[in-house]
């Protein structure tokens, strides 16, 4: 199939039995490749009520039809499963070059079954496919086993890992691969960590066929000369995802002691400039990118290396815990890197762990002794320690502030900051209504990249309730996730400005179907329904109780900061979700109608 | 004229070999590229690239005289005319000579088409006297 490795790997654990069928043909027409399919599977082949860390969940691993091709920033592979973080659909993106790898084996997607009874790390070159013993590797860091692998492998092969924090079930565990790429959220890495899976190592060496080669080649290169010719290449090649930083602190979006605040009183030396000059030494691309944001840096203080950290992890693990020195940022990004947890959510438990503490709910007591109070570095790092190892307070913080709060109790949950029971990502949203809708109904979670839309606040009035800023939100739901599908990175559309209209011809010269974004779109509804109704399927009652933010976005305006005393009432709140649910076709407690699924071709499924 | 590297402008993302591969095998294969990356991770945390310097000892030491030279004096290989002997291979200073018979029937080097160069965008590869 033009595109297309052409085959999906299914390995069960349990049994050890590995097979390979061809992708089925109706499968890559409706749901097209990398978050689709995974969104299908998940669907169609978990069982409702699964136990998300037992052997009926699964884990699924896409690439898409553009993955490992002459297109910009042809790298991004799709983990899906159902959360042990948030009990719902988890599905996150993962950059590097293991796509790429995937595809030039022959294989769109695995699918993880079962749980194995002793760890093992999956072993694939083309169609030799073993579970191989990794007792040796269990208990080790993602870094140590990497190199490992490729030592005894190859360093042609392409590896992703979990660290202890997967092998211990911390439930926002990652999976790390070339040494600092994470599909860090939701908790992918603890279902593999469940599965006994320490690791995924693979080489390929077919090629992937396309449907008309010189309108491929001619197609592709044009995006590349776009990307070169953008005025946003060098910057982004410069600074990254961290360019965003100074300009968040200016607008009240960089998240501050646990996101009681927006603006950093210390945060000018986390700036992007302050990075470049004091620890980057490379700039480190995914596959085929040539607007590289990973930063390759070295911390001299520390005698250590890490890619990073990128802009979500300097607000996590910096202004929101209140660290202001770049090096200790990238220090416990590193720490979390090793140990396999999401630098995110890790950032957003040690930040409310610290506002716990220093209003007195959280004692020396309950911290093993450690100070815990905004910007304090080392008990930061031995923090990120104790929640992979799930030691002491550690073992609370690791199920996530949701369930951490709820066994704190006394008005924690409060300052609680998730949507779902995923930790917020970098953005503070206390008066910016379109990305604080846009954390509401992610179909993850609290998350930020299904539809980034800070800037646009600032461009139609921050503080507007109005159906334009609702329909935007839907259409980049629609839109942004269709890159996850693809196989494809979106920023070259997002920071380079790259006219979305030249993807349309190498698509189709690559697979032989022409589609149009309109149809794309289309496509990324189905998606957007299908793990909505995954929600549903899986959560007694769930609805419009999920989608409320914290109450820190509706109750507490900021005391300090550029966004001091700003605020979003909660019937504005309420009335984005009316807005919201009537555009999508959702009924008032936010389920989609019959008619919307059926308009999506998703009845069948459903039924 | 020649391929030139910047080590220090690269930043691995291989674009450039798929590139090579199409242009050469026409096919979507980095394995079959005439370049090399070496990312050297986590440690020291660098990435080496290995090009072509048309120096031209494979064509010296080449028994059937498949490696020729355009009239701009770039070396290529005449696919229907290599014998797989591997002779190029270990003389190339380089290790930019590929023979690879589980990839292809016949030995590859780069032959200074310029789509590396296209599509580097941090502008670690270029072509020179």
């Amino acid at each position: 199939m033009n595109g297309y490795g052409g085959n999906i790997l299914r390995v069960n654990l349990t049994t050890g039995k590995i097979t390979r069928e061809p992708t089925p043909v109706d499968l890559a027409r409706d749901f097209i490749g990398g978050r689709g399919f995974g969104a299908y599977f998940l669907y169609t082949e978990v069982p409702a009520h699964a136990d998300p860390l037992g052997p009926e969940n699964k884990l699924i691993i896409s690439s898409g039809p553009i993955s490992g091709l002459l297109v910009p920033g042809a790298g991004k592979c799709d983990f899906t499963t159902k959360s042990p973080l948030t009990g719902g659909y988890a599905s996150s993106s993962l950059g590097g070059m293991l796509t790429a790898e995937l595809k030039y084996a022959g294989v769109d997607s695995i699918i993880l079954e079962g749980i194995s009874p002793h760890p093992v790390y999956l072993f694939i070159e083309n169609e030799k496919v073993e579970l191989r013993d990794a007792s040796a590797y269990w208990g080790q860091g993602c870094i140590t086993v990497e190199k490992a692998l490729k030592t005894q492998l190859g360093e042609e092969f392409q590896v992703a890992v979990i660290g202890p924090g997967g092998e211990n079930g911390v439930s926002y565990a990652c999976i790390n691969h070339d040494y600092g790429r994470e599909a860090g959220r939701g908790g992918v890495g603890t279902v593999m960590g469940a599965k006994k899976l320490k690791a995924i190592a693979i080489r390929g060496t077919h090629s992937i066929p396309v449907a008309d080669l010189d309108a491929y080649r001619q197609s592709g290169m044009a995006l590349f000369k776009a990307c070169k010719e953008s005025d946003g290449l060098k910057p982004w090649q410069t600074y990254g995802t961290t360019i965003v930083t100074s300009w968040c602190d200016e607008v009240g979006a960089l998240p501050t002691r646990n996101f009681s605040a927006g603006s950093f009183e210390k945060g000018a030396s986390l700036y992007g400039p302050v990075m470049r000059e004091q620890i980057v030494i490379t700039d480190k691309g995914c596959f085929g990118c040539p607007s590289p944001c990973g930063k390759y840096s070295r911390m001299k203080r520390y005698g250590t290396y890490v890619e990073g950290p990128e802009y979500e992890t300097i607000g996590m693990l910096g202004s929101n815990v209140g660290i202001s020195d770049i090096q200790d940022v990238a220090q416990a990004n590193l720490l979390c890197d090793d140990l396999g947890i999401d630098t995110i959510s890790t950032g957003g438990a040690i930040g409310w762990a610290m506002e716990c503490f220093e209003k007195g709910i959280l004692t020396l007591e309950d911290t093993g002794g450690l100070e815990l109070r905004f910007g304090n570095v080392d008990a930061t790092l031995k923090l990120i320690g104790m929640i992979a190892r799930r030691e002491g307070l550690g073992a609370i913080l690791s199920q996530g502030v949701k369930k951490a709060s709820q066994v704190i109790g006394k008005g924690s949950e409060k300052f609680a900051i998730h949507v779902k029971g995923m930790e917020q990502s970098a953005y503070a949203t206390h008066n910016a209504t379109a990305m604080l809708l846009a954390y509401m109904t992610s179909d993850v979670g609290a998350h930020h990249n299904r539809s980034w839309a800070i800037t646009y606040d600032l461009q139609v009035g921050r503080d507007q309730v109005v159906p334009e800023k609702v329909a935007r939100i839907i259409w980049l739901q629609n839109f942004r996730p269709m890159f996850d599908v693809l196989g494809a990175c979106r920023l070259q559309w997002v920071e380079l400005s790259i006219d979305r209209e030249l993807y349309v011809p190498v698509l189709a010269a690559i697979t032989g179907i022409h589609r149009s974004w309109q149809d794309l779109e289309k496509v990324g509804a189905r998606i957007w329904n299908l793990t909505r109704m995954f929600w549903i399927r899986e959560i007694e009652g769930f609805g419009r109780a999920w989608d409320l933010p914290s109450p820190r976005f509706y109750e507490e305006p900021p005391v300090t900061g550029v966004t001091k005393g700003q605020i979003t009432r909660f019937e504005d709140v309420q009335r984005l979700l009316d807005m919201y649910y009537e555009q999508r076709g959702w009924d008032a407690n936010g389920i989609p109608t019959p008619e919307t699924l059926a308009n999506l071709g998703l009845k069948s499924i459903i039924d | 004229m020649r391929l030139y590297a910047d080590d220090t402008k690269c930043c691995g993302c291989r674009a450039c070999l798929v590139a090579c591969s199409l242009n050469l095998f026409k096919e979507n294969n980095p394995k079959k590229a005439a370049l090399l990356i070496d990312a050297r991770f986590p440690e020291p945390g660098e990435f080496k690239i290995k090009v072509c310097t048309q120096c031209g000892e494979c064509a010296k030491v080449c028994p059937t005289g498949a490696i020729r030279q355009t009239d701009q004096g770039t070396y290529y290989v005449e696919f229907s005319e290599c014998i797989m002997c591997g002779a190029c291979e270990s003389v190339c200073p380089e290790g930019v000579m590929f023979v690879r018979d589980a990839l292809a029937s016949s030995a590859w080097k780069c032959n200074l088409c310029g789509d590396c160069v296209a599509v580097c965008g941090t502008s670690a590869l270029s072509i020179a006297e």
